[in-house]
């Protein structure tokens, strides 16, 4: 094996940082997107439709750049966020651009499944729309939410292995420098074994959060 | 209480506009229980959203306790809004939510202090008989539940009037009597004016004082329920009145009917309120020539008022049998015709 059980843990920290970064900054990003293009829809509590049009036509474009080309697209942009394009805190600002978009769909969609008889009622009991929102939309997509924020935490552990290439570190980094190029088998099992049960682990445990938000 | 003065209500889709309510006038009075029934697609959704501008009519005003809601402002309209209950076929809770919060809703949106709201919602959730549930949540209960769940949050804000959207169509014929009861208690006790909606015409006998009967966005008949039941004049009303009246005629006396010859006459005469105390038949059978055979007979109770009709053949002389009738009409009772395969 080329590399140390130190050097593991270390990427598996960058991992860890790169991930949980990144998801709580397209989170916060993603989520009042989502509303907007729940709410802001034909019909919808605050309808407007070319702020609608417009907001899910930038969604959809940044949906459509792959990943890896993202990621040396917006450089300059990560220099002047971060001070630097490359490391494990450059890697977090292409992750964000790549996540955001990705959750504000995943939000709308789980907003979009709330029952419309209970905003109906909402509406019947003179809520404000930032009422309705918090108190009516919110609660009641929180469950589903919850099971959509797992999924983009999975898929944020998949691209962050892509975010190597700007040396942003990581297990998948480890897996495709050595594990890949180096023919190292070992760290290749290693890192990829380490995925897994990260991977398992997170939806295991978001199933039963959401599952328990559900069921009380 | 609620006043609907010419209301319209076009919807505009692509290359057609469908008038969901066309040209809508209609006066509710206070503390009454008013119904309006029509079949699926007949506007009376659209006329019960109108109360309370979950839609806005296209023309025409509704006015509720003599303040036209469509001349309010945003704010002022969701202080209305308190003033007017609703409750939903599906009942429209929140599932997140356990019933205590559900109850409690109307009151935390309007900013009640804390134990202010739990001393209502205590109160309201012993009034429909769920205090032992204010810790469930509405996918522990039952539709019946639910929907109790749904009238005291409707009553959380002490509103003059509720509307009920479809409130038993739901629900078994158990549970829709306990509900109906409900209502009717809540109308009774705190003198709230309730309009509803439905196309269940027992619910519209059950509790409901007057009816309206809306057909293609238009009330085409309405009058106190014990009008419209006895007497209806539309062909919509009458298919409403036979599918609770039960004045069908069972196949087997159609039968007989039908097997008659020309000359025999079978009249259907409606008892209404007083006309059933009379001895009206033996009468006949006194007076005329003629001979009585009833073939078939119920008689119910509408708003406390016996009414009731029997199926009767009168056998004679023609022009006994003419006499006879003109006899029977004269006296408080609606009589007419049946003949073979009119049913």
């Amino acid at each position: 094996m080329l590399v140390n059980y130190t050097d593991i843990w270390t990427a598996f920290l960058q991992t860890l940082t790169m991930v949980g970064l990144s998801l709580l900054f397209s989170t916060l990003i993603g989520l009042p997107l989502g509303i907007l293009l729940v709410v802001t829809r034909k019909g919808a509590l605050l309808e407007q439709i070319p702020f609608f049009n417009v907001l899910s036509g930038i969604v959809n474009i940044f949906r459509s750049v792959p990943f890896i080309i993202l990621l040396v697209a917006i450089i300059p942009l990560t220099r002047l966020i971060v001070g630097s394009s490359i490391g494990t805190q450059a890697a977090i600002v292409p992750l964000v651009f790549y996540a955001a978009p990705y959750i504000a769909r995943l939000i709308e969609s789980s907003l979009l499944e709330v029952d419309t008889g209970v905003l109906e009622a909402a509406e019947a009991m003179g809520a404000t729309p930032l009422q309705t929102i918090f108190r009516f939309l919110l609660p009641e997509a929180f469950s589903s939410l919850v099971l959509n924020l797992t999924i983009a935490t999975i898929g944020l552990i998949g691209a962050s292995a892509m975010a190597g290439a700007i040396g942003g570190g990581g297990l998948g980094d480890l897996a495709i420098t050595y594990g890949y190029q180096r023919f190292d088998t070992t760290v290749m099992i290693i890192t990829v074994g380490i995925l897994v049960i990260l991977v398992q682990g997170l939806q295991t445990t978001g199933n039963l959060l959401a599952r328990k938000i559900r069921r009380h | 209480m609620i006043t609907f003065k010419n209301v319209k209500k076009i919807y505009e889709t692509n290359d057609q506009s469908i008038a969901a309510l066309n040209g809508v006038d209609l006066e509710i009075r206070k503390g009454e229980i008013f119904g309006v029934i029509g079949f699926s697609g007949a506007g009376k959704s659209s006329l019960l959203r109108c109360v309370n501008l979950l839609e806005r009519p296209t023309s025409g005003s509704v006015t509720v306790d003599g303040q036209d809601l469509t001349t309010l402002s945003a704010k002022q309209l969701r202080e209305a809004k308190q003033h007017i209950g609703m409750i939903f076929q599906h009942f429209n809770l929140l599932d997140s939510n356990t019933v205590f919060a559900n109850v409690a809703k109307p009151l935390v949106l309007k900013g009640v202090k804390k134990d202010e709201v739990e001393r209502r919602v205590t109160e309201l959730l012993e009034f429909v008989d769920l205090a032992d549930k204010a810790d469930h949540y509405p996918d522990q209960l039952s539709g019946g539940q639910k929907q109790r769940v749904g009238i005291a949050r409707a009553l959380a804000t002490q509103p003059s009037v509720l509307l009920c959207d479809e409130a038993t169509s739901a629900l078994d014929p158990q549970t829709t009597q306990h509900i109906l009861r409900l209502l009717k208690q809540i109308n009774q006790e705190y003198g709230i004016t309730i309009l509803l909606i439905t196309h269940e015409m027992g619910v519209i006998r059950e509790i409901c004082d007057r009816v309206a009967v809306i057909e293609a966005g238009q009330l085409i008949e309405s009058g106190t329920v014990f009008d419209v039941f006895s007497n209806p004049q539309t062909a919509t009303a009458k298919n409403f009145v036979r599918s609770v009246m039960q004045d069908e005629i069972p196949a087997s006396v159609q039968k007989v009917i039908d097997q008659r010859d020309a000359g025999h006459h079978i009249y259907k005469i409606n008892f209404l309120g007083a006309g059933t105390g009379q001895p009206l038949l033996s009468q006949v059978a006194k007076r005329f020539d003629v001979d009585l055979n009833i073939l078939h007979g119920s008689i119910t109770e509408l708003q406390n008022i016996p009414f009731g009709s029997l199926l009767v053949e009168l056998i004679g002389d023609a022009a006994e049998i003419k006499r006879a009738l003109q006899y029977i009409d004269q006296s408080d009772v609606i009589v007419e015709e049946v003949l073979a395969d009119a049913s």
